[in-house]
């Protein structure tokens, strides 16, 4: 047993550690902090590492991927994030190109695939629906079938950045079977289509990110259903296992933690750092300890995955202690902000909004990505066989 | 990176396995329990003619070479049996000491090898609270020797064990790294005089009175005064031991307790069916997984040594302590009356999951340590 990276994986470190100093610009990072300029700052970011063709960690090479392994990509992803930059969009890259590339015709690969990587265009998940959250299947959002178009009608909810989309992919009912599972297919919908209206929801961040889509007779090219009509369930099933290993965040993580024990040598409680007390050393420690524990924990899955198996049911663990965890960091920070932490507005406090604006923004980890409930429910089926 | 085990230490992983298997059904080791000395010599016989006894010793010395990986899998094994034998005491802690003592391995570890001797480590003093500095027993020169002077608690081992090694101050005053040493003394010799405890995972301790004992200088392990890091270079290889034992000890108890809800029926069903009990069992294996992850981070830490090899045991044992709390609590529970009995296996895994916590420092002792580490 060896936990140590091998010499090649070090080096690649070293290499990636230089690339990112020279990529990830002060300007950049303002520029993608500031809600006006975040659309296209994050696309600019996604260009700076297609140039260097890292923007695709998990295709195949031929395919404009990097073709890493899962420990290059973590190593990847472990100096990404301590340095504080973003992980590009992941619509276009992480969920839909992944199924184009595994059941999309030559026509649609040749079609999208080229502007995923480029950011050329702005995708956006178009998963659940009012009554559809957690049951995914009970979507009713219908396609029927009209000559050469599907006419769409229905409702999407939840969908991240709509409003700058140029693309959804989405789940539609085609046909009405007795397994729910049935009768679900993919479609690739262009979100400037006649009878699409989009309406904005604010969230408790503060902040417009969400929002509600609504299609009324909207028509869409056969040409860009996926894969086969009616067996939309198994490609959209394929991306969430793809999902789940990458919300862990244990890079992310780790940084937000050193910037805590930053913050609390310089917060002081009756004239000492805040650091020097025992009972925020502990939940500090504590926090530490289990971070430590997701690390080896995603790193024996990495193992696993260099072996040839796909990210199993270990991923839904990953999921559940990685949200649980960055929401208790937050706590933290938030609890360190004390009343600085309410303060709309400029206070001049030097964390409050982030604090507050984080911890806000986090109550989602534990709900998207499929709710951690569900996770435990997925887990007691297929691990513990109950 | 590798998280695979090498051929010869799966095959170790399978005999450990299979002897516990054979030789530890439930009812022989509360038997074994029930009466002093708490564990059978023949079984010790036994261990030390599969060898297991050599196991940590350097080749030179006759023993197998066997480092941190190989102890983690013969202690995780012998946790699943609940296994009464006092391997940790006399191979680890003894057997740890006298494997660096210049002075006396060559006398010494051959007899720890062939299962003649039992051995523990008087270490830990009524006011001293864990910590190993703490030490107000006394060596003091007297002639052309020395005598020993002073009381060690809740010894492991500490009544069946022939020889014992006790940390005694020689200079400086308490808790003063520097001036602890360390002398082996026969259990009989005179002036010692020892009470045999029992504690509630089954194994016998002694409270260890020390007056006017007798040592010779071909007694002390190291320079006079210079017994503190080869002491907490020790302590420090047992407690990741216990937490591989520890780690034993959950997977079992996770497992028959998994077994259990899916086949006990309330209400015509199988409990494992209600959901609030499968949450649960999920935070179980959670808690099962993350002990796991941080024990193989800290054996791959500890052939290196260093601050990053101290950091990921203290972080192993906080782990352990939380995560046995849970299995131990929620194992019990779930088996509702019939995990408050005697009878079954699962309260006897809650108990040494407990002692194993509290042993060398619990989780909260470590968590201090952690925060002071990293601050």
């Amino acid at each position: 047993m060896d936990i140590r990276f091998s010499e090649e994986e070090n080096a690649f470190r070293t290499e990636v550690r230089a690339f990112l100093q020279q990529a990830w610009t002060p300007e950049l990072a303002k520029r993608i902090d500031a809600d006006a300029s975040y659309p296209q700052a994050i696309v600019e970011w996604q260009r700076r590492l297609f140039e260097r063709g890292w923007v695709a960690p998990g295709w195949p090479r031929a395919q404009g991927g990097c073709d890493w392994t899962p420990t290059q990509r973590f190593i990847y992803d472990s100096e990404r994030s301590a340095i504080g930059a973003p992980e590009v969009l992941p619509f276009g890259i992480k969920m839909v190109g992944p199924v184009i590339l595994k059941y999309g015709s030559d026509e649609q690969k040749a079609r999208f695939l080229p502007r995923i990587l480029r950011g050329q265009d702005w995708w956006c998940q178009g998963y659940s629906e009012p009554g559809a959250g957690s049951d995914l299947a009970a979507l009713k959002t219908r396609a029927e079938r009209a000559g050469d178009h599907y006419i769409v009608n229905g409702s999407k909810i939840w969908t991240t950045y709509a409003q700058y989309a140029d693309w959804m992919f989405c789940l539609v009912r085609t046909e009405a079977s007795a397994r729910r599972q049935d009768g679900i297919s993919f479609l690739l919908i262009d979100m400037k289509s006649p009878g699409i209206r989009i309406s904005p929801i604010v969230s408790i961040d503060g902040e417009h990110s969400l929002n509600e889509v609504f299609f009324d007779n909207v028509r869409v090219p056969v040409a860009n259903l996926i894969g086969e009509q009616d067996k939309g369930w198994t490609y959209a099933k394929s991306l969430l296992a793809h999902e789940r290993t990458a919300i862990a965040g244990v890079g992310d993580s780790k940084r937000r933690v050193r910037q805590l024990r930053e913050l609390a040598r310089r917060e002081t409680q009756l004239g000492a750092p805040l650091l020097d007390d025992p009972l925020f050393g502990a939940r500090l420690a504590d926090i530490e300890i289990e971070l430590m524990a997701l690390e080896t924990m995603e790193l024996r899955a990495l193992f696993e995955a260099s072996k040839g198996k796909g990210p199993g049911a270990e991923s839904s663990l990953l999921k559940i202690k990685g949200s649980e965890l960055q929401q208790a960091i937050q706590q933290l920070m938030m609890d360190m902000a004390g009343l600085y932490g309410a303060v709309l507005g400029d206070s001049g406090h030097d964390f409050g909004n982030e604090a507050r604006r984080s911890f806000m923004y986090g109550r989602a980890a534990t709900i998207y990505g499929g709710s951690n409930e569900i996770q435990k429910n997925i887990t007691a089926k297929a691990v513990l066989g109950l | 990176m590798n998280f695979d085990l090498s051929e010869d230490d799966a095959a170790l992983q399978d005999s450990v396995a299979r002897w516990v298997q054979q030789r530890y059904p439930f009812d022989v080791r509360r038997k074994l329990a029930a009466e002093a000395p708490g564990f059978s010599r023949t079984h010790w016989r036994e261990m030390a003619q599969l060898g297991w006894l050599a196991l940590p010793f350097d080749e030179a010395q006759g023993g197998l070479g066997g480092g941190a990986l190989a102890t983690m899998l013969m202690m995780e094994e012998l946790g699943k049996g609940l296994v009464l034998e006092p391997y940790l005491p006399t191979v680890l802690l003894f057997g740890g000491l006298v494997r660096r003592s210049a002075a006396l391995r060559d006398d010494w570890v051959p007899r720890l090898i062939d299962g003649s001797t039992l051995g523990a480590l008087a270490w830990q003093e009524r006011h001293g609270h864990h910590e190993l500095a703490d030490v107000q027993t006394t060596l003091r020169s007297a002639g052309d020797g020395f005598v020993l002077d002073g009381d060690k608690v809740l010894v492991f081992n500490g009544a069946a064990a022939d020889q014992l090694i006790v940390s005694a101050r020689s200079t400086g005053s308490r808790f003063d790294e520097a001036g602890i040493s360390l002398v082996r003394i026969d259990a009989a010799a005179p002036g010692v005089q020892r009470t045999p405890l029992q504690l509630m995972d089954g194994q016998w301790v002694a409270q260890v009175r020390l007056r006017q004992v007798p040592v010779q200088t071909s007694q002390l392990l190291f320079a006079p005064g210079a017994g503190h890091a080869p002491l907490r270079d020790t302590v420090r290889e047992a407690m990741l031991a216990l937490c591989a034992e520890a780690f034993g000890i959950m997977q079992v108890l996770q497992a028959v307790t998994l077994d259990y809800v899916k086949t006990r029926k309330q209400f015509g069903v199988t409990i494992g069916s209600f959901q609030v009990l499968q949450h649960r069992l999920v935070d179980m294996l959670m808690a099962l997984e993350q002990t796991r992850s941080l024990l193989y981070r800290a054996v791959c830490s500890a052939g290196e040594g260093g601050a990053e090899a101290e950091r990921d045991l203290l972080a192993l044992k906080v782990m352990v302590g939380r995560c046995s709390r849970k299995i131990g609590g929620e194992a019990v529970q779930m088996h509702g009356g019939m995990g408050m009995t005697d009878e079954l296996m699962v309260g006897h895994g809650m108990k040494r999951l407990m002692v194993i916590d509290s042993s060398f420092g619990n989780a909260d002792v470590q968590r201090a340590r952690f925060a002071a580490l990293a601050a």
